[in-house]
């Protein structure tokens, strides 16, 4: 049950000038955004990208409310940079001594600075998976990493690994939920006990589902090859990428935000 | 006739508050009483397995109750695990869920996890085996290594050592060859006989739930639009047809024939109820 709460990166169909935008573009524009996000060093910048990121968020028409229960995964994570940043970030103001630790108003503000900057930029990745199907995904980065190819790196055959790879995603967490529930049944106990005892109950999960993992990959092989897969030469698209007026305003306006957030790093903003 | 499991104002909606939000069960109210031989039916998508997993608590109402034996089993999360023991469930395809060694470990799994002497277990283990007829040399083998419809009777085996006192199945005889779903049919009526328990078939096939059962429920796009015994169900010919179930062969042909304005008894679904019905309707015997 808990299973199905996982949307980390599920698509999320819609027909918002997002969803409808060149893959190559957004990810151009996800990178820039992220060192956007680097280089930004005050309260005036993180502000500026933030206003950005939620702005988009509005246009893209993705409920809130996925978008805060994606990041319930990393919820330890971000707990986890706060203590650190606020305990070793060292300062001449002290707010609060205590034993060996001291947090120091220095410390405060990367802390709240890292978290920040953490969930923007998760934020900012949920909002290209969510608004972007997993197939043109993995067409804009086999399209943005096609120079490689000169240097003999299978661009292709990674992306269409990567390409299956994220279409089963939904079809192993309905398998496992399936397999679960058939344990389940019998009697299994997947939540209590020990962590050894956990792990043993595992067992009868795993077993079945890289078997039948097994199984599919060896049927989608035999099925590609019947349907005269051989690898990217010579292989023609359904769906061309072409760059339209929004993508390359997007993509100029991306570059532009970047150099301008660093030009207002220099000036100590 | 006594309550073993209701449902009440069952509704189940899965992935709630995603856009692939869907509802596949409205406000059912279900029942099924003690020793009967139940079966579903319905359409691909009709909410049949939905429906089942709530009665043994794998799947939680959206809203409703699911009581066995009078209790609400959600009240008390000892009371679900039991139920889980006391409803057996076998899954659609369920060979896909063997994972163990060899058969016999394969089919201790579920009473292991009851927490049953060994002695008990190993009894159980050889009287399910027998039950589904497999054979005692069998046990020893890697259940990856049997044909499709041994592992079907092995994964079948593995919920009857748990000697449910309600046994639900999902389709047990999807895939099979006819002999194959003749010998599955007759271990459930031989479980149904020997333990007096309740039985629960899920099926697509009329033919098959006609021959077997006492009582049928029908399942239409999350709700139960009718139930009763197949010959009641089955006079509701055309709205079957309509819901995309079909009624058994005779029963088509019979009402057919009354629509033609034979004046004849359109509740027949085996051949030897069709011929005394012709018989009766020609004023012989
Ligand atoms: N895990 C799930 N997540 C989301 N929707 C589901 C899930 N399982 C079932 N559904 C949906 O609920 C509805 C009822 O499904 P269910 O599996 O109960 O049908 P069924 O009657 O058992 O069909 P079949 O005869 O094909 O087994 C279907 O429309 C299905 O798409
Ligand atoms: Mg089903």
């Amino acid at each position: 049950m808990a299973l199905k709460d996982i949307t980390l990166g599920q698509f999320f169909p819609g027909n918002s000038p997002l969803h409808r935008m060149d893959p190559r573009t957004k990810l151009i524009g996800i990178v820039l955004y992220i060192v956007a996000l680097f280089l930004a060093k005050s309260v005036l910048t993180y502000g500026i990208l933030f206003a950005l990121l939620a702005t988009l968020i509005a246009i893209s028409r993705v409920p809130l409310k996925s978008i805060l229960r994606g990041m319930k995964p990393v919820v330890f994570i971000l707990i986890f940079t706060a203590i650190l940043n606020l305990l070793y970030t060292p300062g001449e103001t002290v707010l609060l001594k205590w034993w060996i630790l001291t947090v120091t108003l220095e410390g405060v503000r990367t802390a709240i600075f890292m978290v920040v900057r953490i969930m923007m930029l998760i934020t900012a990745t949920f909002l290209l998976t969510y608004t972007t199907s997993p197939i043109l995904l993995t067409d804009g980065i086999e399209n943005l990493l096609g120079p490689l190819k000169r240097i003999r790196v299978p661009v292709h055959e990674l992306a269409m690994m990567m390409s299956i790879a994220l279409r089963f995603i939904p079809t192993l967490i309905e398998e496992t939920d399936k397999i679960m529930s058939a344990q389940r049944a019998r009697g299994a106990d997947f939540e209590s006990g020990s962590l050894l005892r956990r792990a043993k109950a595992l067992v009868p999960l795993l077993v079945p589902l890289f078997i039948s993992a097994f199984r599919r990959a060896d049927e989608l092989a035999v099925a590609m090859e019947c349907r005269c897969y051989h690898g990217g030469e010579g292989r023609t698209r359904l769906r061309r990428l072409t760059y339209r007026a929004l993508d390359r305003v997007t993509i100029a306006a991306a570059l532009f935000l970047c150099a301008g957030i660093f030009v207002l790093g220099r000036f100590g903003l | 006739m006594q309550p073993i499991i209701e449902t009440k104002q069952l509704t189940h909606i899965y992935s709630e508050g995603t856009p692939f939000q869907r509802a596949a069960l409205n406000a059912v109210d279900f029942t099924a009483y003690r020793g009967e031989y139940l079966g579903i039916i319905g359409h691909t998508g009709s909410g049949k397995s939905t429906l089942i997993q709530h009665l043994n608590g794998l799947l939680k109402p959206t809203s409703g109750q699911v009581l066995y034996e009078g209790q609400d089993i959600w009240s008390d999360p000892k009371l679900t695990r039991q139920t889980r023991f006391n409803v057996g469930l076998v899954f659609q395809y369920p060979e896909y869920q063997l994972f163990e060694e060899t058969v016999y470990k394969d089919i201790a799994f579920g009473p292991g996890n009851m927490g049953l002497a060994a002695d008990e277990i190993d009894a159980r283990v050889r009287r399910a085996a027998a039950f589904v007829g497999l054979k005692e040399d069998l046990l020893d083998k890697s259940p990856f290594e049997l044909s499709g419809g041994q592992k079907r009777r092995v994964a079948i085996a593995g919920v009857i050592a748990m000697e449910p006192k309600v046994l639900i199945l999902d389709e047990p005889t999807a895939g099979l060859d006819p002999v194959g779903v003749e010998s599955v049919l007759s271990n459930i009526r031989d479980y149904h006989l020997a333990h007096n328990a309740t039985i629960i078939l899920v099926s697509h096939s009329m033919e098959e739930v006609a021959r077997s059962v006492d009582r049928l429920v029908v399942v239409n796009d999350g709700s139960i639009p009718f139930q009763g015994t197949p010959a009641q169900v089955f006079r509701h010919g055309q709205e079957l047809e309509d819901m995309g179930l079909g009624v058994p062969q005779m029963t088509r042909v019979f009402n057919r024939l009354r629509a033609m304005g034979a004046n004849i008894d359109g509740s027949v679904y085996t051949v030897e109820q069709a011929r005394a019905a012709i018989l009766r309707a020609k004023g012989v015997g």
